[in-house]
Parts: structure tokens; C-alpha cells; sequence
């Protein structure tokens, strides 16, 4: 590869683009030729609006989302249930759920699955903060949207475990969710249909 | 189940590869074949590139194809940086066109895995074909497989059982990558708790396993009780084996999920000291003897596990026929060489008689000398394969 002949400045920013999801070396230097064609009307609003979120943006305290508060909009809107936990294993699946507007309840975001082969277990996952907030009382109902993956499945059989002794009823989606299936890449309808079907674990 | 082909009252759907396209597929640039016919025979000599074709076929099936090779390995040798085989399938009045191919990365990047089309459309996974066909095959490198190790049978059982059940393939993966799992946890001395999970969902996945092959072997011995009376290939005696098996008997199924659940837990010392799981369908084994004389087919003759085999295949097509409601297509590697001409013509009697289009492959064109009509013969040389005429 003749990477000597394009500046530093761009070989940067073609190895950050390289880095994004779905995005391999190749594309990545097609997105920045792209961008920098369009030097005003995209790559500086890009630049300004990446460093504007990389101010603002905070992880939430309470659940997981990521948003420019602490706690984030969904935690602090009255409107929702605060009896209903809807866990999720990252944060694309809560905004997926969001779109969808599949539920009126509030999220705790794992962020990411039990997974011993890549060296992923219980601490590096906020299952015990989960356990905390529903131990700490007012749900009634906590329902696993993880997705239907066997490390999904694993987890979701480890959060029942873990929240045995509490008050709280754990269910999970049942039908709707292919198997394999990935919660953010599943339209609104199934979504919402596989919210509704949810049954005890 | 596909959602195809009622079976039972009109009989099996006809399934048949109407055109197969290669190209730098091994020793094939490229190349079209019209197979216009139920029997077809490729003929030529050693080296010719007979094995290739029916490879190429075994690829529009789940799995690494009948060679169980890498995809690099496929690719045409000489600079290729692709490989894909292409079918029109006809089923009934219909017809499919099917895909799959392979791509090497690009330097740095990673192997996408093989991609595979339905109607020009790509599919997620490779399963996605058997909605569409069946595919079995019986190759020399099978002829150990009666005295080979247990894994070999194992594998051509699983085979056996997803052309039956579709969904057996995602379950042994699943089941596998759970095994690994609980390895990695007992070999880390990770918390008891999260051993629990994975062993409840490998409890799961494993009597799942062990159900659908022992519902295979149910259904196949039925068929060759059926079928093998006065057959010019004797009948197997099949049944499954190991320390797994007993576990079944006499339980629902949610019970033996329990019980295997216990046994897992039970186990975790010995099993971490072994350095892997010691108990389960992974280590069952197919027992095969050859009925008629009380044998078990590991002892009999050469000749004898050879027709024992393809017996064994033929059910299994029957029994494909009837679940799936699509005629298997059979993929017959250099077959017709290890039978006498009355075992010749019985194999061949029996192909027409199922319905099934069946590929074969030899080194001398008198071995289809009296292929039944419509039957196809094609002469395989230099990267190409041209219609035989006349009889
Ligand atoms: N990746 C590849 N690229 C090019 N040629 C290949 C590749 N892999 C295998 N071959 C060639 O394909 C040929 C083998 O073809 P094949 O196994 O189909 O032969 P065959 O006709 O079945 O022979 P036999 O009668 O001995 O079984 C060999 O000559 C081999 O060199
Ligand atoms: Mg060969
Ligand atoms: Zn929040």
C-alpha cells in the first residue's frame, strides 16, 4: 500500500474511520475522500458536531443510556413506569426499543453478554448495579430484552439466578425474535410484537 | 420443515440441479453444465476433476462441502481471488437459482466466511438452503468409517440428522460453543453462578442433540426394516452409544435436562482435572452392524461395509424424501467401481426408483454402460466436461 504518498493528517483520519462499525480500510478511505470533497458542507459541521458531543455527552448513572444528562431523559421522564425494567444489552438496543416505542418502561443497560470466550464475565458487566436497583425495591416487573444469541440466552439465565430472591418477576421476549437475531437490526413491528409477547423465564 | 412439497399425499417434490456454473472453483476457471437428466456419470481419468464437481454441488449445502475443506483451498491455484458455484434448481414446475462463493480478505482484513444467494438475494447464514434442497453424499474417503474414530461417525450421524431436522445444525454449533465455554470457566475457576448459566444453556442445547439423533435413527431403522427385504444392499442395525445414552431412557425431556444439568454440576472437579467436559452427546458414538449376520459392521468385509454404506444412504434418502418433501440429490463419488455389475444395476435400479438425481463419478465409461435412460454421461477433461452421445 502506498500510504507514504497521502499526509499524515488524512492517513489519521482514514485509520479513525477504519475503526467505526461496518466500515473495513476500504471504505474507510472512500468516506474520507467523500468528506473531503465536501470540505464545508461536511467534514467541518462533522468536525464541529463530533467535538461538541464529545463535550456534552455523559453516560447515565442510573441505567446505562448515553445522552447529554446525568440522569438521562428517559430516567428523568415522569411519564414512565418506574415499576417496569426493561434490560437491554447495549445501548443501540435501547434506542432501538425506543423507536420502536415498544415500552413505557425504564432501562438498565449491561452493556454486553456474559462470554467466556472472549474474556467477558459477570464483573465486567453492570449486572451487579442491576441486582442493586431492583433489591433496592418499586419493580415489579423485570423483563430481559437480550437478544437471541447464546451468550444473550446465557445471561439472561444468569440474571435470573441472580435476582431469585428479590421481589421482582423476570421475563424475556419470546416470540418475534429470530433466533440469532439481533435486537437493533429487527423493524419497530417485531419489536414491539415480541414486547407484548414476553413470557416468564 | 421446508415450506414446500406436501409430503405424503402426492409423494416427494422432484428436486434436480438443472444448471451448475463454476468458476475458479479448483481446477475449473469456468464452466456450464446443463444436467438434464435424474442419473448423470462423469467419467475421466485420474486428476480429470471429477471429485471437483460433485464438491462444488456438496457447497450448496450448510457446511465446509463433501472434501470438508478450508475455502482458500478452493480457489482456482494461479491468482484467483474468488471462487463461486451457481445452480438453477428445478423443484416441481419451479426453479431457484442458488449461490455461494468465497472471497480471499484483503490484506489486513478478515475472511467474511462464505456468502451464500438465494434469487440473487444474500441469505444470512447457509441453512437458509434447505429450504430449498437436500443434499447426501457417499465419498471414498468414507470407506474407514465403520473402523475410523467415533467423531467421523458422529459427524456423518449429525449430517444424517439435519437433512432430516434443519434446525440440528444451529443447536451443535450452539451446543459446541458452549462446551468451549464451560471448559474456559472450570480452567479459570470462574464463580459457581456463572457456571450455572452456561451449563443450564448447554443442558439445553446437548438432550436437544441427543433427541434428534435418536429420532433420526428411529425413523432410519424403520425405513431399512422396510425397505432392505431381498435388497442388493444389507440392512444396517443402528443404535446409538456412550455414557450420554442411558440418560435418556424412560424420561421426558425436561427431566433429562435436569438430570444432565446435576450430572454437569456433579462433575466440574473431575472435568476441570480431565480439561474438558467428560459427559455428553459430544462423545456418543454410532453403532452400526450388519444385521442379516449379527456383525458389527467394523468386522465385516471390505465389499460388505461398502454395501452396508450405501445401503445405510439410500434409507436415508428414502427417509429425506418423506420428511423433507423433496427428493435428496446424491452425490456418489467413485461408487460404481467398488460393485459388481448385479450391485451395479441394483444401485442404479434403486436411484430411478426413488426419484432422486444422483451425480457419480468413475474413471471408466463402461461402468455406466447401462445407466438407465434418461441417464447423462459426461466425459471430465481439461478443465471442462462434454456430453458422451450415443450409447
Ligand atoms: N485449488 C486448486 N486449483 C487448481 N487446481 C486444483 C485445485 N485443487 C485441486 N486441483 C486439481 O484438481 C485435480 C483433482 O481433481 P479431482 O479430485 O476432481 O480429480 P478426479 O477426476 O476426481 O480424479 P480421481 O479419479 O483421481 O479421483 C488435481 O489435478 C488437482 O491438481
Ligand atoms: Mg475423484
Ligand atoms: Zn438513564
Amino acid at each position: 500500500m502506498k500510504t507514504s504518498t497521502i499526509g499524515p493528517e488524512i492517513e489519521r483520519l482514514i485509520q479513525l474511520l477504519a475503526r467505526l462499525p461496518g466500515l473495513g480500510p476500504r471504505s474507510a478511505r472512500r468516506a474520507a475522500l467523500h468528506l473531503m470533497k465536501r470540505r464545508e458542507s461536511l467534514l467541518e459541521p462533522l468536525a464541529r458536531a463530533t467535538a461538541e458531543a464529545a463535550a456534552a455527552v455523559k453516560v447515565c448513572s442510573v441505567c446505562g443510556n448515553v445522552d447529554t444528562r446525568d440522569p438521562c431523559s428517559v430516567c428523568t421522564d415522569p411519564r414512565r413506569d418506574p415499576a417496569t425494567l426493561v434490560v437491554v444489552e447495549d445501548v443501540g438496543d435501547l434506542w432501538a426499543l425506543e423507536r420502536a416505542g415498544a415500552t413505557r418502561g425504564r432501562y438498565h443497560v449491561l452493556g454486553g453478554t456474559l462470554s467466556p470466550l472472549d474474556g467477558i464475565g459477570p464483573d465486567d458487566l453492570s449486572i451487579a448495579p442491576l441486582v442493586a436497583r431492583v433489591a433496592a425495591g418499586g419493580i415489579d416487573e423485570v423483563i430481559l430484552a437480550v437478544n437471541a444469541t447464546v451468550e444473550g440466552q446465557t445471561t439472561a439465565h444468569y440474571i435470573t439466578d441472580q435476582l431469585a430472591g428479590t421481589a421482582a418477576r423476570v421475563t424475556r421476549l419470546a416470540h418475534g425474535v429470530p433466533v440469532g437475531g439481533e435486537l437493533d437490526y429487527l423493524d419497530d413491528g417485531t419489536l414491539a410484537a415480541a414486547m407484548r409477547s414476553r413470557t416468564p423465564f | 420443515m421446508s415450506d414446500r412439497g406436501q409430503a405424503g399425499h402426492s409423494g416427494p417434490e422432484p428436486v434436480a440441479v438443472r444448471v451448475l456454473k463454476l468458476s475458479d472453483f479448483r481446477s475449473y476457471p469456468s464452466l456450464s453444465l446443463r444436467l438434464d437428466a435424474p442419473l448423470v456419470a462423469f467419467v475421466g481419468p485420474n486428476g480429470a476433476g471429477k471429485t471437483n464437481l460433485l464438491e462444488a454441488v456438496s457447497l450448496l449445502t450448510p457446511g465446509r462441502g463433501l472434501r470438508r475443506a478450508a475455502y482458500g483451498e478452493i480457489l482456482r491455484l494461479g491468482g484467483a481471488e474468488r471462487w463461486a458455484v451457481s445452480a438453477v434448481l428445478e423443484h416441481g414446475a419451479a426453479e431457484t437459482r442458488l449461490g455461494t462463493g468465497w472471497e480471499r480478505p484483503a490484506p489486513g482484513g478478515s475472511d467474511q466466511g462464505r456468502i451464500v444467494r438465494v434469487d440473487g438475494a444474500d441469505v444470512p447464514s447457509a441453512e437458509a438452503l434447505l429450504d430449498h434442497l437436500r443434499i447426501l453424499w457417499i465419498t471414498p474417503a468414507m470407506d474407514g468409517l465403520f473402523t475410523g474414530p467415533a467423531g467421523d461417525r458422529r459427524r456423518f450421524l449429525d449430517r444424517l440428522v439435519l437433512a432430516v431436522d434443519p434446525e440440528h445444525g444451529r443447536r451443535s454449533r450452539e451446543f459446541e460453543r458452549l462446551l468451549t465455554s464451560r471448559n474456559r470457566l472450570l480452567e479459570e475457576g470462574a464463580a459457581s453462578s456463572w457456571c450455572d448459566a452456561v451449563e443450564a444453556e448447554l443442558a439445553g442445547r446437548g438432550v436437544a442433540i441427543a433427541l434428534a439423533r435418536a429420532e433420526t435413527v428411529a425413523l432410519l431403522s424403520a425405513r431399512i426394516a422396510e425397505r432392505s427385504a431381498g435388497s442388493a444392499f444389507p440392512a444396517a442395525g443402528l443404535s446409538l452409544t456412550g455414557e450420554f445414552e442411558p440418560l435418556l431412557a424412560g424420561r421426558s425431556a425436561a427431566e433429562v435436562e435436569l438430570a444432565y444439568r446435576r450430572a454437569l454440576r456433579d462433575g466440574r472437579e473431575r472435568d476441570r482435572a480431565a480439561r474438558r467436559t467428560l459427559l455428553g452427546p459430544h462423545r456418543s458414538d454410532l453403532d452400526v452392524v450388519f444385521a442379516e449376520k449379527a456383525v458389527p459392521a467394523a468386522l465385516s468385509s471390505t465389499g460388505e461395509q461398502k454395501a452396508l454404506l450405501i445401503g445405510l444412504v439410500l434409507a436415508q434418502a428414502d427417509l429425506v424424501a418423506a420428511t423433507s418433501g423433496m427428493t435428496p440429490i446424491l452425490l456418489l463419488d467413485e461408487i460404481a467401481a467398488h460393485l459388481d455389475p448385479n450391485r451395479r444395476a441394483a444401485l442404479f435400479a434403486r436411484l430411478s426408483a426413488l426419484g432422486v438425481q444422483a451425480l457419480m463419478t468413475g474413471t471408466d465409461p463402461l461402468l455406466f454402460e447401462h445407466l438407465p435412460e434418461p441417464g447423462l454421461r459426461f466425459r471430465v477433461e481439461d478443465g471442462g466436461a462434454a456430453p458422451i452421445r450415443g450409447a
